[in-house]
């Protein structure tokens, strides 16, 4: 019998932006969906995030961005997961990213973003119906 | 193509953070990745750190993980954090203090939930004690949040048992008594330069005075230590404890395979047994639908819980030993 | 003391209050109340209407009073728009130096009255463009600044011995203040006579912001080197501006924003009293700065009672001589958490009503947001808006025509008293636990903090609270808007134009001076002298924060959720 696994995610904040009150909102959010959330804390660089992630063997990483940077970290993170062989992992993103760069960002793999005023409900549903566990 | 377990001994990063999760999620071939493991274990020298919310403990971790890299030790940490018993979810955020060793290879850092089914914090973690151990690792740190029994339990699968408190805990040191207090080989005063350390010392040596006779005889006495882990201070000297009592466990008992001694063998192989035939039982029970009848038709009135569990297990029993349970 | 209302006349009004209320459950009773609740966005219930009796046994000459009089209720200075408009400070910075300074010009050309400065991520933290932590970050949220010679081009032809500069810049507020004074005085203005703000407030960002550099004990020390050097040194400066507006936009109600900002005041105050520096030498400079939220008669009461709050404790707490020393001078930004990035030309509104609130509540500066902040660096066209919705405020409301229009308002009176009373509770809570150092590393704001911005935020998915376009009002519409983008190719050019000043400077004299900035942070001497030297040959603004990081240690996020 197939038994059913629990959602690992991880919430993540990298760079220098110090803005967690989404990513903390969200971490909540997911624990009261029945998710298991590891919160990585702030001004983490892509390469610790990887590393995290993969001790922790999460389903999912969540980035939150609020101060521009988004561009360099979300796909510098993509392409850490590669090197080290970990892209079963998905990659989502979240906060101040405007339209232009969400095309491009999905081009490089980025799975969903999540832009300001999306409700918690929503981004629970989307990461219950689109994120897979083993 | 190497096994799973070919891969965790070799250090396999990726391969030990599945096998973990594996165990967790309580997949059926774990089993025989653990039976392969088993021979490589009982190297690693495992710490338990447990305390209530707010103590400290994760900032004294990655205190005492620090020093142990500066004197080239390898280090497995388990951070336990209780699973939501309304969700079922769990925010495990003791990785965020300990996050600056992520980049070191030396160091394997997990975060578990308790996720609170019958046997599982005890069984999932010592499994990847075993896990770590296998992978190499030199000390292996279990940190739990010391409020249940489950907990307690977890803490007897370590060598050594650290308690941290803080000070002007007042009310909650009686509270620490039951159970976890016996279990303590060391106790830490964290943020012992707030107001009311020295207190909570007397109050401490006082409940461990109490009991004498239990240090008659060159046993251990479980020394009280101050400390500010997020000033690292103390830290040295907790480590210095330690390695006392690793020292005074080799010259007691020859040597530091506890848990292979009898009556830990004993207690382990029974949580075992209970899990793995309470969770065949009831996957049997489930599927062929006899389960959800008997809550159906307790629900209804027709059957008392006490007929319905008798009549659910009884064959089983049969099959079992070939007795018939009834009378 | 006589009180505005008496005895008999209270008695009449509760008792038509009370039949009034009948005939209402009646008509409710049919057809009901429109909301279930009726609340402000901090979940304050509001009543259906209020009367003298919810202003109760208010005093007016020792409650209220005049403006200019203890205990400020109704604005600090006597004139206040009578005599001068609020400062219209509009927040700006953006890539590079010059960048940044073709906005002010442009700014100051449409009629901004006060220089502001918006740092990008790496100068905020400390850490120069180079640095791997700053990769992908240069000029993203403001302007990069890596060392003196990036300040010069900065302020590069703007009168700043005639206008006010504003810095928001924390962890290296004391660098950066040093890089002021030394550009300021290399071009021969003296430092006695530019005026300006630094926010310099670390303990909201233990609580609020996050951006942080070392722990808070040392943070403060040198936050008090400044207060120090600048009431014996600088006069016309704001050594710190003591932050609301980021613990709101971190999601704390009202009331929270009001007591932690007023309790990081104590604190900042307690410290230099203990340094030994009399408190009416440096507490009129002093500056406060807080948000202007959505509830705009919530956000006028706060405004109202910090002022009357922070008179009290300055005075009896204190025992602050100075008048000067018992006003609250603030500087307010609308509320950034409270745009959407759908249908952003609504924000346009939301501002232009959190501003009025914002001089209702009588500021002393003001910040308007652009209809775009959610979504990038403002344009010009979205900040030049962001500018007229003031000067429509100013020039053609009439708002401004009297001072503290709406005191005397049943509504606000009352709100006013609550939020004060609801306010010292927590003050109280706080100084129980031995102050604001002691309730951050309990967790104690940060916590409280969290649990409400959770709480709103599930209010808002479950529509109990309304934002219009989200989850109201929606369309699915895109609406475009122009957008500013940051070149890429900036961060290159400022690694270059920073290596270049490092090769053309004296490398040992700034060795030196990195020692001597060591030897005061590990003595007792104040910093700012040493800051100063350091900037002025050329240290890099990394090199001189390594100092600090070395000497002081580094603090690290808690990871409090």
């Amino acid at each position: 019998m197939g038994k059913k696994r629990h959602i690992r995610v991880m919430v993540a904040k990298p760079g220098l932006d110090g803005h967690d009150r989404g990513a903390r909102i969200i971490a909540r959010a997911y624990r009261d969906a029945g998710f298991e959330v590891v919160y990585s804390g702030l001004h983490q660089t892509p390469e610790e995030i990887v590393e995290a992630a993969i001790q922790e063997d999460v389903d999912m990483i969540g980035l939150s961005s609020l101060a521009g940077a988004h561009n360099y970290l979300f796909p510098r993170t993509i392409e850490l997961l590669r090197e080290k062989g970990a892209d079963d992992i998905d990659v989502c993103g979240g906060g101040i990213i405007p339209d232009e760069d969400i095309l491009k960002l999905k081009e490089e793999g980025i799975k969903e973003i999540f832009t300001p005023g999306t409700s918690l409900d929503d981004i629970v549903s989307w990461v219950k119906a689109n994120v897979k566990t083993r | 193509m190497d096994s799973v377990a070919e891969k965790v001994i070799a250090g396999d990063i990726r391969a030990v953070a599945r096998l973990i999760r594996d165990i967790d999620d309580g997949m059926p071939e774990v089993r025989e990745t653990l039976k392969e493991l088993y021979p490589s274990t009982g190297h690693a020298y495992v710490l338990g750190i447990t305390g209530a919310p707010g103590v400290g403990k994760s900032t004294l971790v990655d205190q005492m993980v620090n020093h142990m890299r500066k004197n080239n030790k390898t280090v497995g940490v388990l951070a336990v954090d209780p699973t939501s018993p309304f969700s079922g979810g769990a925010i495990l955020g003791d990785r965020v203090r300990m996050q600056r060793h992520s980049m070191d290879e030396g160091v394997f850092i997990r975060s578990m939930a308790t996720r609170g089914h019958f046997g599982g914090l005890t069984q999932s973690t010592r499994s990847a004690i075993d896990v770590l151990d296998a992978m190499g690792k030199d000390y292996i740190i279990v940190e739990t949040v010391g409020v249940g029994q489950d907990e307690v339990d977890v803490v007897k699968s370590a060598h050594t048992t650290v308690i941290v408190v803080i000070p002007g805990m007042g009310d909650d040191i009686q509270a620490i008594k039951a159970g976890i207090l016996e279990t303590g080989d060391i106790f830490i005063i964290n943020k012992a330069d707030r107001e009311g350390a020295d207190k909570t010392m007397s109050d401490l040596r006082l409940m461990i005075d109490m009991d004498k006779k239990k240090y008659e005889g060159g046993k251990w006495k479980p020394p009280i230590l101050k400390a500010q882990a997020v000033f690292d201070k103390g830290v040295t000297e907790i480590l210095e404890e330690i390695e006392r009592h690793r020292q005074y466990l080799l010259k007691t008992s020859g040597d530091l395979q506890f848990r292979r001694k009898k009556n830990r063998v004993q207690e382990e192989l029974i949580d075992m047994l209970k899990k793995r035939l309470i969770e065949e039982v009831l996957e049997n029970l489930t599927e062929t639908g006899q389960f959800d009848q008997a809550v159906d038709s307790i629900v209804q009135g027709k059957i008392d819980p006490y007929s319905a569990c008798d009549d659910l297990v009884l064959p089983a029993i049969e099959f079992l030993t070939g007795e018939s349970g009834k009378g | 003391m006589s009180s505005i209302f008496d005895r008999k006349v209270f008695d009449e009004i509760e008792e038509a209050q009370t039949k009034w209320n009948e005939e209402l459950d009646r008509i409710f009773s049919s057809k009901p109340e429109r909301l279930k609740r009726f609340s402000t966005v901090s979940d304050r219930e509001i009543k259906r209407i209020y009367t003298p009796k919810d202003v109760g046994s208010q005093d007016f000459m020792n409650d209220l009073g005049f403006p200019g009089q203890y205990p400020f209720t109704r604005g600090v200075q006597p004139s206040m728009y009578r005599g001068r408009l609020w400062t219209m400070r509009m927040f700006a910075g953006l890539g590079s130096a010059t960048d940044t300074n073709r906005r002010f010009h442009l700014l100051v050309k449409e009629g901004q009255t006060g220089l502001s400065t918006a740092f990008d991520m790496p100068t905020l933290m400390g850490y120069d463009t180079d640095s791997p932590k700053a990769r992908g970050e240069c000029g993203k949220c403001g302007v990069a600044i890596d060392n003196l010679k990036d300040m010069e081009d900065l302020f590069d032809g703007l009168p700043i011995d005639k206008i006010t500069t504003s810095m928001t810049i924390n962890p290296p507020a004391s660098v950066i203040w040093a890089m002021y004074i030394a550009m300021a005085e290399k071009r021969g203005i003296d430092r006695r006579v530019i005026g300006g703000t630094i926010q310099n407030d670390m303990l909201k960002e233990f609580i609020a912001q996050k951006t942080f550099m070392c722990p808070p004990k040392p943070s403060v020390r040198v936050i008090t080197d400044t207060v120090e050097f600048g009431t014996n040194n600088v006069p016309r400066w704001n050594t710190i501006s003591i932050s609301g507006y980021h613990i709101r936009e971190a999601g704390s109600t009202a009331v929270q924003e009001l007591a932690f900002t007023i309790a990081d005041g104590i604190a900042y105050t307690q410290e230099a009293i203990d340094r030994g520096l009399d408190v009416d030498d440096f507490a009129p400079r002093f500056s406060f700065f807080f948000n202007s939220h959505l509830d705009f008669f919530e956000e006028i009461a706060k405004f109202r009672a910090a002022r009357r709050m922070w008179a009290r404790i300055m005075k009896e707490r204190f025992k602050a001589k100075d008048p000067r020393s018992w006003w609250l001078r603030f500087h307010t930004q609308t509320a950034g958490c409270s745009l959407t990035a759908q249908q952003p030309y609504n924000n346009v509104i939301r501002t232009a009503l959190q501003a009025l609130a914002a001089v209702m509540g009588g500021t002393q500066s003001l910040h308007t947001n652009s209809l775009d902040e959610v979504l990038a660096i403002p344009t010009e066209e979205a900040a030049t808006i962001a500018l007229r919705t003031q000067q429509i405020i100013a020039e053609e409301s009439g708002v401004a025509n009297t001072i503290d229009p709406l005191g005397g308002s049943y509504f606000v009176e009352s709100l006013t008293n609550q939020m004060e009373e609801e306010a010292f509770d927590i003050i109280n809570k706080i100084d129980d636990m031995g102050g604001m150092l002691t309730a951050i590393e309990k967790n104690y704001p940060q916590q409280e903090i969290a649990d409400s911005a959770y709480h709103y935020q599930r209010q808002v998915d479950q529509k109990e609270k309304t934002v219009v376009g989200v989850n109201k009002y929606a369309t699915d519409e895109e609406i475009p808007v122009d957008m500013l983008e940051i070149d890429e190719e900036l961060e290159k050019l400022q690694i270059e134009k920073n290596n270049r000043v490092k090769s053309e400077r004296d490398a040992t004299s700034v060795k030196e001076c990195l020692e001597k900035v060591g030897e005061a942070c590990v003595g007792t001497q104040n910093v700012m002298e040493p800051l100063i030297e350091a900037v002025k040959a050329y240290a890099t603004l990394q090199e001189i924060c390594d100092v600090f990081r070395a000497v002081f240690g580094e603090y690290r996020d808690p990871g409090i959720y």
